[in-house]
Order: structure tokens, then C-alpha cells, then sequence
């Protein structure tokens, strides 16, 4: 099937490094700003090679801010973001896991309702309830708080999917073990499913952290104070769009800053990740 | 240590009855095999029995106790799955210790019995690992392993064989029946193997379609098969049915040969016969008088080396039939009509429509 023909060999590399620099390219540009003065960028004097002051942009942009337009600094707005981010993930791991497990271990009356009615939910994503949550959570006199920032967006319907997928998958003679052994629901979901369930948990986390640090709409809409804003916010705010010029080279510093904690996790948990597929534990 | 007897237990699954109702009394240290065909309630009988399934009906108790609804950890009794249902993410050493700690022993005594437990498996150098870095056979080993430590009063096997290879199944046979007898627990044994039944039971329970066809040692239900259906089930090759007819002392078979009974039958009219491949000897000039003689038509030939199955159509009749003779005895070859012999005290006789046995 493998057929080694020079010519289709270096066709598809061709088209594999395009498809690579039209991703890479925007990302390239804003690192190669992000270390430019203000005066190269506006001279379009900037080339493509770095410029000489990366330090002074990303200390400017860390710990004050861009001048033209007052904005936060790039650590107050990194760490609303991580908190946040922080919240939903841990937030949506711990409510789907257990609501995953009351559907797939319990039989109780209206159990295919629930589940139907979380699969539904599917359906709505944060831009279609964005008004009706709003106004809940500026009743509940959540706005301007960590609380108002992650709560609406902790209910998951995928995670919790998935989760059922995977406890489908746990043979029902563990469970039939486990009662042999004594262990209750308590039990067996502390000492047998959520160690089993640890690889998937380490997956979901990279997912919804970086779905929680990415949020732009929601942030945007309940917070007002300034301080509460988050980086993916924030880079919004930095950008002037009259009577003031832009200081761009503090937007693409902080752009830069706000790839990181994604990138790390990404990369941190990877590990596990990779681990936890080889290792098949069933 | 413990009886366990079942009163009229009863199933169902919605309308669907699955267990119609078994009476059942097993003594202190018994072995008793559960033994049937797919899908004829054994697993689901056993199951009552470990309260993994509630009884629809009827009652089971556990050393003169009821435990008709008490829950599994509750019976004081040990279970030993198909696919050994060991926790993958524990250790050998916790797999065994995970329900002592549950059952709150100190720390000492759960590690006196682990090791004497894996000790007597050969598990003692492997008490670290993990389920998945053993072999097949190890990991039936942790599931014993985790069951004897329990020190419970009966055991309960699932199949507990049938995910091993033959070989290792013979040798895990034997290993489980030693270790029963050494403990003298209680145990009840589920699976579809006859032979795996044959050997390990004090006492067989052949089931059908949800209901005991026969209960009794390995030797009375070779022998003296109760039903239709027992006679099949058990002994291998299984026992060769034709169709017959009896009249006072007479059998006249399809081909319209007579045999003369030795013995009395009451039994009028159509009836079944069965030999079973075992009894059917080469006639030869000596064979003794009295004993029936069948022609044999052979179509096929197994040779098994100690044995040779012998695969033909009686003569005359459309009746299958297979032998099994010596492999060293006279050659046989397929295509000819051979001569063998029975003795009729071999002969089995069961009524044509109920399947049921005629003394």
C-alpha cells in the first residue's frame, strides 16, 4: 500500500509545509512583534527577524499594561483567566463524573429522563442561553466575581457523556466484586472507579482547561471592573480602534502570554495522556 | 462451616421465567456442580445464591441462616468470576487484601492471610504486579487467592475455567478441586463443561431450560441418566438415541431387528434407546452370548490414539450411531459394515414423548 514514489513523496510534503505555514505564519508574526518597538511596528520598519527589546515589551505588558488605553496588567488578567479556567475545568469534571455515575450504577425513577434531558443540553451552547444566564446570574449578584465566571459554564453535557461511555465499559463483575468485597456505591466510585477513570479525567482536564481559558463572550459580558477581566478579554481591551494609536507591541506580548498556560498544559499533560492509552486498564 | 439449601427459588425476569422453582440441600464441605447448557439458569442460580440476583420466590439460606435478602457481603461467602473481575489498577496484594480492609481487620491479620494465600497459589513472588502483567492462569490464581482470604463460609464459582486454555484448564481443575478438599468449604461450581463437571463434583445438578433435571453423584448420573436430556448431557461422545419399539420382553428396532430383554420392561410401544459409544464393542467370535448385536455401516473414523471413535449408520435403518473402541483393537475402515456388540444391561430406555427413564 506504502508506495515510495519521489515525486508523490514530495507533493505531499509540499502541501503539508504550506498547510503548516499558513497556520504557523500568524503565530511567527506575533512573536517576532511582540519583541519590536512601538516605532518599528508603526514605521513598518518591522521585518521578520526579532527585534531588539523583548524584555521591556513583556515586563510593560506583565505588570502594567498598555498606556494609551489604561488596561490591566497581563498578571492580574493571567491569573482571573487561571482561576476561571481553573474552576470550569475542575468544576465540570467533578459535576459530570458524579452525574455520570448516578446514570450509569443507579436505578432510580426519571434515570432515562435525566440522561435525556443532559444529552439535550448538548444542543445549547453558552451563545443561545447567554441572555437568560445573564440575567441569573445578575439576580444571584454574581457579576464581577470568580463565582459569575465559571458557575453558568460548569454543567456539561459532553463531559458527562463521556464519562457514562467509559463506566459502560468497566465490566459489571468489578462492580459485582466490589459488593462481594463489601465496598458501597461510596466505595467503589473512590477506590475503583475514579482511579480507573484517572487517564480519562487527565484528558478531559486539557480539553475544558483550555476551553475555560479561551472564553471570550461570557467574561466579556459579566464582567465590567476591569480587574476581573481575562487575558482573552483583556487583549481586546488593549486594542484602540480611534483617536489613539495602539500599542501593539504590548498586545502581541500579551497575545504570546496568553498561549502559554495552554501550551503548558497541553504539553504537561501529554505525558499522562500518552501513558494512560498505551497502558489499557481494563 | 456451612449448609446451604434452597426452598423452591424461583425467577423470573419480567413475565419470562427463567428458574422454575429448585429445591436444593447441599451439606457441610460438598462440592456441587451446577451443569447445563447455555442459557438454562445456572448462572442465574448461583447468582441468587451470591445475591448479585434477587430471588423472584422461594428461600436460601447459609448455615440455617436466611439470606434471601441480604445483600452479598452479608452471606459470608466468596465469589470466583469468568473473567476473574480483578481491579486493574490494584495490586496482586491488594486485589486479595481489598475486602479484609473493607471488613476493617487489623493490618497484621490481613497480611498473615494474604501471604499464607498466596503462598499456597504460588503467588508469593508476584504480590506486587499488576492484573495486567500476569498470565491467564496467574490471574485465576489472584481471583482463588481473593476468595480463600475471606475465609468464608461457601464458595461460589462462575466458569471460572472457561477463559484458560485446555491444557491449563486440566491442570486449574485439579489445583481447584486440591484446594477444596484441603479447605472442606461448601463450594457450588457453575459451568457448561461435563467433563470439567464430571470431575470436580461430589454432587452434579444437570439443569434445563430452568429446572433440575437430575441431582446425584457423577457415577449415578452415567449410569442411571434420569432423563432423556441427562443421558445426552453427560458422558462424551454423547450417548447414541434411536428410536424403537417395545412390545412384553422384546425391542424391535427401526430396521426391524428384535432384541430379547434380559431384564423386565413395563413399557408398551414407542420408546427411545440409547447406548453410549463406550459399550459398543467389535463383536467378535467370542463375544458373549446374550449380547445384542448391531451392524454397523462406518462412514468416518477418529483415531484419538488410545481410542478410535467410529462414525456409521446402522444397518438398515437411518439411526446414527458412534462408537468408541480401542485404538489398538482390529482395524476398522470406513466404508465397511462392522459388527458390535452390546451388552443389554447397557441398554437405557426412555419413554418417547416425556424422555423420562424406564426402569
Amino acid at each position: 500500500m506504502v508506495e515510495r514514489r519521489p515525486l508523490s513523496n514530495l507533493l505531499a510534503h509540499a502541501i503539508l509545509w504550506f498547510g503548516i505555514a499558513i497556520v504557523i505564519f500568524p503565530v511567527y508574526f506575533t512573536i517576532i512583534a511582540s519583541t519590536h518597538t512601538p516605532q518599528d511596528i508603526f514605521n513598518g520598519t518591522m521585518g521578520f527577524l526579532p527585534g531588539g527589546v523583548p524584555s521591556d515589551n513583556y515586563v510593560a505588558a506583565l505588570f502594567a499594561g498598555a498606556k494609551q488605553v489604561k488596561t490591566t496588567p497581563a498578571t492580574v488578567m493571567m491569573l482571573n483567566s487561571l482561576v476561571m479556567a481553573l474552576m470550569i475545568a475542575v468544576g465540570k469534571i467533578a459535576i459530570s463524573i458524579i452525574s455520570a455515575y448516578a446514570v450509569v450504577y443507579f436505578q432510580f425513577p426519571g434515570r432515562m429522563f435525566a440522561f435525556w434531558t443532559i444529552f439535550v443540553t448538548l444542543m445549547l451552547p453558552v451563545e443561545v442561553r447567554i441572555y437568560p444566564t445573564y440575567k441569573v446570574v445578575a439576580d444571584l449578584g454574581l457579576l464581577d466575581s470568580y463565582l459569575g465566571l465559571s458557575v453558568p459554564l460548569i454543567a456539561s453535557a459532553t463531559a458527562t457523556l463521556l464519562f457514562r461511555q467509559f463506566f459502560m465499559t468497566i465490566p459489571d463483575e468489578l462492580v459485582e466484586a466490589s459488593k462481594m468485597d463489601g465496598a458501597g456505591p461510596m466505595r467503589f466510585f473512590w477506590d475503583t472507579v475514579l482511579p480507573l477513570s484517572r487517564t480519562n479525567i487527565a484528558a478531559l482536564f486539557v480539553i475544558l482547561f483550555i476551553y475555560g481559558w479561551n472564553q471570550y463572550l461570557w467574561p466579556l459580558l459579566i464582567t465590567t471592573d476591569s480587574g476581573m477581566d481575562t487575558i482573552i478579554v483583556g487583549i481586546r481591551r488593549q486594542i484602540v480602534t480611534s483617536d489613539a494609536n495602539t500599542d501593539w507591541h504590548i498586545v502581541m506580548a500579551t497575545a504570546v502570554l496568553a498561549m502559554l498556560p495552554p501550551v503548558a498544559v497541553v504539553v504537561f499533560m501529554q505525558r499522562l495522556f500518552v501513558k494512560g492509552l498505551v497502558e489499557t486498564e481494563k | 462451616m456451612a449448609e446451604v439449601s434452597l426452598k423452591q427459588v424461583k425467577k423470573s425476569f419480567g413475565a419470562a421465567a427463567v428458574i422454575h422453582g429448585i429445591d436444593l440441600a447441599i451439606a457441610d464441605g460438598e462440592f456441587l456442580v451446577l451443569v447445563g447448557p447455555s442459557g438454562c439458569g445456572k448462572s442465574t442460580l448461583l447468582r441468587m445464591v451470591a445475591g448479585l440476583e434477587e430471588a423472584t420466590e422461594g428461600e436460601i439460606s447459609i448455615s440455617g441462616k436466611v439470606v434471601t435478602r441480604l445483600e452479598p457481603k452479608d452471606r459470608d461467602i466468596a465469589m470466583v468470576f469468568q473473567n476473574y473481575a480483578l481491579y486493574p489498577h490494584m495490586s496482586v496484594y491488594d486485589n486479595m487484601a481489598y475486602g479484609l480492609r473493607i471488613r476493617g481487620l487489623n493490618k497484621e491479620e490481613i497480611d498473615q492471610r494474604v501471604k499464607k494465600a498466596a503462598e499456597s497459589l504460588q503467588l508469593a513472588h508476584l504480590l506486587d504486579r499488576k492484573p495486567r502483567q500476569l498470565s491467564g492462569g496467574q490471574r485465576q490464581r489472584v481471583a482463588m487467592g481473593r476468595a480463600i482470604v475471606r475465609q468464608p463460609a461457601v464458595f461460589l464459582f462462575d466458569e471460572p475455567l472457561s477463559n484458560l486454555d485446555a491444557k491449563l484448564r486440566v491442570q486449574m481443575r485439579i489445583e481447584i478441586k486440591r484446594l477444596q478438599r484441603s479447605l472442606g468449604v461448601t463450594s457450588i461450581y457453575v459451568t457448561h463443561d461435563q467433563v470439567e463437571a464430571m470431575t470436580l463434583a461430589d454432587r452434579l445438578v444437570v439443569m434445563n431450560a430452568g429446572k433440575a433435571e437430575q441431582i446425584g453423584t457423577p457415577m449415578e448420573l452415567y449410569n442411571h441418566p434420569a432423563t432423556l436430556f441427562v443421558a445426552g448431557f453427560i458422558g462424551s461422545p454423547s450417548m447414541n438415541f434411536f428410536p424403537a419399539n417395545a412390545a412384553g420382553g422384546t425391542l424391535e428396532l427401526p430396521g426391524g431387528q428384535r432384541w430379547t430383554l434380559s431384564r423386565q420392561v413395563a413399557a408398551q410401544g414407542d420408546v427411545t434407546m440409547g447406548i453410549r459409544p463406550e459399550h459398543l464393542t467389535l463383536a467378535g467370535a467370542n463375544s458373549p452370548a446374550g449380547h445384542a448385536i448391531l451392524p454397523l455401516y462406518v462412514e468416518l473414523i477418529e483415531p484419538l490414539g488410545a481410542e478410535t471413535l467410529v462414525h456409521g449408520r446402522l444397518e438398515g435403518g437411518k439411526a446414527e450411531l458412534t462408537a468408541r473402541v480401542d485404538g489398538e483393537a482390529a482395524p476398522v475402515k470406513a466404508g465397511s459394515t462392522m459388527r458390535f456388540a452390546v451388552d443389554p444391561r447397557h441398554l437405557h430406555l426412555f419413554d418417547r414423548t416425556s424422555g423420562a427413564r424406564l426402569q
